[in-house]
């Protein structure tokens, strides 16, 4: 299982390595060392959202509302900042993290104690907290000259050759790492993905695990939101519109499978910076946008493929043990 | 496994008079099938008669299921042939197999829960108005019809199926095989999950099914459900066909040893109980709709058998005192403190352990690596602050697969690449190692084969030995007498008589559990 995975990955990689031949060969540049590093910057934020998302689909949920969570928390974050650019960076980041945390346990609330089908919950909240973003604006625009200088520079000041944006990522990254595999909440993540029942009688709270991962999510749109609104200057309703299908596609991509249980912090990454590369590279060799939305998507129908050829796979030996039986 | 000192050798009965008349319905001759790594089926053979029962008998892993599938159209042999009235054919699908009026039943029924029972009968072949759409009233009366043939007419065609009982959805598949008129119906393990009375129902529905001319082919366990109700046996063992004849001329001990290779006599381990101090009190234990008022204490180092008909309650007894169902009223006490757990993991943390009955769905977490299955239950000792501490968890793992005689490569090998048995030693490390005081067993033995079952039966005589507790529930009589210090028995949710296990016998049990006086 967990050697599958990696070669998964493996396969994920050389896809991705693959990609950037093919782009290099219309235009050489792109496999620069900077170049890469610019790409991952600009895929900085996509890894982080599609983190947050494997862990709630790992329990074989799923969290619509983390675009919406990232458009309200980035508005709020803005209008802090014009209103009062006395505060610091640091000090709004928190804030961003308390209020996507609070938007993320109200999903999960309503998934744990009123137990309503997440799809149902972050559909509804979807709209809910978009709408919240207007109601707190009042439909106004945050513009960057509204904004202070440090709100926007934060993250990208450059810090031992990477901007700051990156190094969030990569941090978010490690600390997702560290947290799937080392830890009781992780591993209880993906047993009561793959077995609930099971993990209900070795005494593992699923109603609990699964509010916690919201919670997860919900910090994760947070920061994101922070960190978007700075990255393109401008608060708006509009944020990241539908953006919340781009990060279920990275997960897709990365291997996290949608019946939950089966994916890694590894595939969520790259499967984001797949996404990253297509957006960054296609416009540069010319290549129209809708060719840039079919690439992306057939990306996502193979994925599936190949991921559910793996989970056949491990099914045949299921089917054997009930042979055997 | 057993060892097997005698050649694989088949025994035939000769033929008899009067039998070359009856032609069988479907033989299947030299069927062979393997998968990758394994050899399912070699050159088997098995023929179904008209108006005949055929007992499959074999320890788990014969091939049972493997050769259900292909008469059901899901696999393809490998090699052999399949003949049909005299015909020979081939069910490249499950399609083909039903056009043939061949029809399985199996362990958990596979109907659509949703629908209705009219529905469920006439699922792809509903009777039709002139314009193509599906004539309900019709579907609805043949449904009506199909049941009262049957002598089922207490079913309600416009039933949800969900609603209905293990035993009357038994019915409503067999009502499904009447209406497609099938021919051969195959009941794989149909007795598994019902009550007694249940299976008498059963039986008589078997009998019914005779009487109507069908070739009936019946997989079991339970050596009285084969005698009472087939004609003719055929067994497995090890993918091979070792014997077949006719129930009348053979007598149990010769089909045992035909199974296992050698006489296995399933003797219960001889044990010197050592009974202690109560360990755990239960008083007026109530639940709304599950179980009323029930009482009883176990003491260290007791195996006290749970013993009842399906649905008298004793698992959802067991859940409650294992904190994954609540309860309306009534004490549990551990040790002489009273605990009141909210979820399994307080029970596991005050330490009670259960052990669930469906070992795939509830127990193994296929996917996680051998040690991480093992540990699950005690992540909380594992981890420090919510950080893991792997090398604790490796070792925990290890000590208690070691105790067990785990055969695997590594611990971190995915515990679905596992044999069921070694499987099932997975689980109960993962529960010993919570280090329990009382560990809740629900029917331990349920399902596998001779060999294994005696492996868990010494098991058990062990922890007890170490001075645990074991509540044993089970619904077969020979394990209840030949385990148990001490006998509950449930009917209807509540606690009918307790028994000391000193001179117990069946009947009594079963007058209790069934409610009929001396």
């Amino acid at each position: 299982m967990k050697n599958f995975l990696k070669y998964r990955e493996i396969w994920l990689l050389a896809g991705i390595v693959l990609l950037i031949g093919l782009i290099s060969t219309r235009f050489p540049g792109f496999a620069d060392p900077a170049n890469l590093r610019q790409v991952f910057n600009d895929t900085s934020i996509l890894m982080i959202l599609a983190l947050g998302q494997m862990v709630v689909i790992l329990t074989r949920s799923i969290d619509l509302s983390m675009a919406s969570n990232l458009c309200f928390t980035g508005m709020v974050v803005a209008m802090l900042n014009a209103a009062h650019p006395a505060i610091p960076i640091p000090v709004l980041i928190v804030i961003a993290l308390l209020v996507g945390l609070l938007l993320g346990a109200i999903n999960g609330f309503l998934v744990w104690r009123l137990n309503i089908p997440s799809i149902v919950v972050t559909l509804g909240t979807l709209t809910i907290y978009r709408g919240a973003t207007f109601v707190v604006s009042g439909g106004a625009w945050v513009n960057a000259d509204q904004m202070s200088p440090d709100f926007i520079n934060f993250q990208r000041a450059a810090f031992l050759g990477l901007p700051v944006l990156s190094w969030i990522a990569l941090f978010v990254i490690a600390l997702f790492f560290l947290a799937m595999t080392r830890t009781q909440i992780g591993r209880s993540i993906y047993a009561i993905g793959v077995n609930p029942t099971a993990s209900v009688y070795a005494g593992i709270d699923v109603g609990r695990t699964k509010f916690i991962v919201f919670c997860i999510s919900g910090m994760i749109g947070g920061l994101a939101g922070y960190l978007w609104i700075s990255r393109y200057v401008i608060a708006s309703v509009e944020v990241a519109n539908g953006y919340e299908l781009n990060i279920i596609a990275a997960c897709v991509i990365g291997g996290i499978s949608i019946a939950g249980g089966i994916g890694s912090v590894g595939g969520a990454v790259l499967g984001a910076l797949f996404l990253g590369i297509i957006s960054n590279a296609l416009p540069v060799i010319n290549i129209s946008p809708f060719w840039q939305m079919a690439i992306s998507g057939s990306a996502i129908i193979l994925a599936v493929v190949l991921n559910a050829r793996g989970e056949r796979r491990q099914g045949r030996i299921i089917l054997r043990k009930a042979e055997a039986a | 496994m057993l060892d097997n000192p005698h050649p694989a050798h088949v025994v035939r009965d000769p033929p008899r008079e009067g039998e070359g008349k009856v032609a069988p319905r479907l033989t299947l001759s030299g069927i062979s099938k393997s998968f990758p790594g394994v050899r399912a089926l070699h050159n088997v053979s098995l023929s179904l008669y008209p108006g005949q029962v055929t007992a499959l008998i074999g320890e788990n892993g014969a091939g049972k299921s493997t050769l259900v599938k292909i008469m059901t159209g899901i696999y393809q042999p490998d090699a052999g042939e399949i003949s049909i009235d005299g015909q020979a054919t081939t069910l490249p699908s499950a399609h083909a197999a039903f056009g043939h009026g061949i029809t399985a039943i199996h362990q958990e029924t596979v109907l659509f829960d949703d629908l209705s029972v009219a529905e469920n009968i006439f699922l792809g072949h509903a009777p039709r108005t002139r314009f193509g759409t599906i004539d309900w009233r019709t579907m609805r009366k043949n449904a009506r019809e199909v049941l009262e043939t049957m002598r089922a007419g207490h079913i309600d065609a416009d039933a949800r199926l969900k609603d209905l009982g293990i035993a009357n959805k038994h019915l409503v598949a067999v009502a499904r095989a009447m209406s497609i008129d099938a021919r051969i119906v195959i009941m794989d393990e149909p007795t598994a999950a019902l009550s007694m009375k249940e299976i008498e129902e059963l039986f008589l529905l078997i009998e019914f099914l005779k009487s109507e001319g069908k070739a009936v082919l019946f997989i079991s366990h339970k050596f009285d459900e084969i005698y009472r109700i087939a004609d003719r046996y055929t067994v497995f063992r090890d993918g091979e066909m070792v014997g077949e004849g006719l129930l009348k001329d053979t007598g149990q001990n010769e089909i045992v040893r035909m199974m296992v290779g050698r006489n296995v006599d399933h003797i219960f381990p001889q044990r010197e109980p050592k009974i202690g101090a109560p360990v755990l009190s239960v008083s007026g234990l109530s639940h709304p709709t599950e179980f009323d008022d029930i009482g009883f204490e176990l003491r260290k180092g007791e195996i006290l058998g749970f013993y009842g008909l399906v649905g008298a309650g004793r698992s959802e007894v067991m859940q409650a005192i294992a904190g994954i169902t609540r309860t309306s009223r009534g004490t549990i006490s551990l040790d002489g403190n009273s605990i009141a757990p909210k979820s399994a993991a307080d029970s596991i943390e005050a330490g009670i352990v259960y052990v669930p009955e469906e070992r795939g769905k509830q127990g193994v977490v296929i996917g996680l690596p051998i040690f991480q299955n093992v540990s699950l239950p005690s992540l909380a000792r594992t981890s420090k602050s919510g950080v893991l501490k792997l090398a604790e968890e490796f070792s925990l793992a290890r000590s208690y697969t070691e105790r067990l005689d785990l055969r695997a490569s590594s611990l971190s090998q995915d515990v679905g690449t596992l044999s069921g048995g070694n499987q099932q030693k997975v689980v109960i490390a993962k529960w010993l190692a919570t280090t329990p005081k009382v560990i809740i067993l629900d029917e331990p033995t349920k399902g596998i084969d001779i060999g294994s079952k005696a492996a868990v039966h010494g098991f058990m005589a062990e922890l007890v030995a170490q001075g645990l507790s074991v509540i044993m529930v089970s619904s077969e009589l020979p394990e209840i007498l030949g385990m148990s210090d001490r006998v509950v028995v449930m009917r209807e949710g509540r606690i009918a008589a307790t028994y000391d296990n000193k001179g117990l016998d069946a009947e009594t049990l079963v007058r209790t559990a069934a409610g009929i006086a001396a």
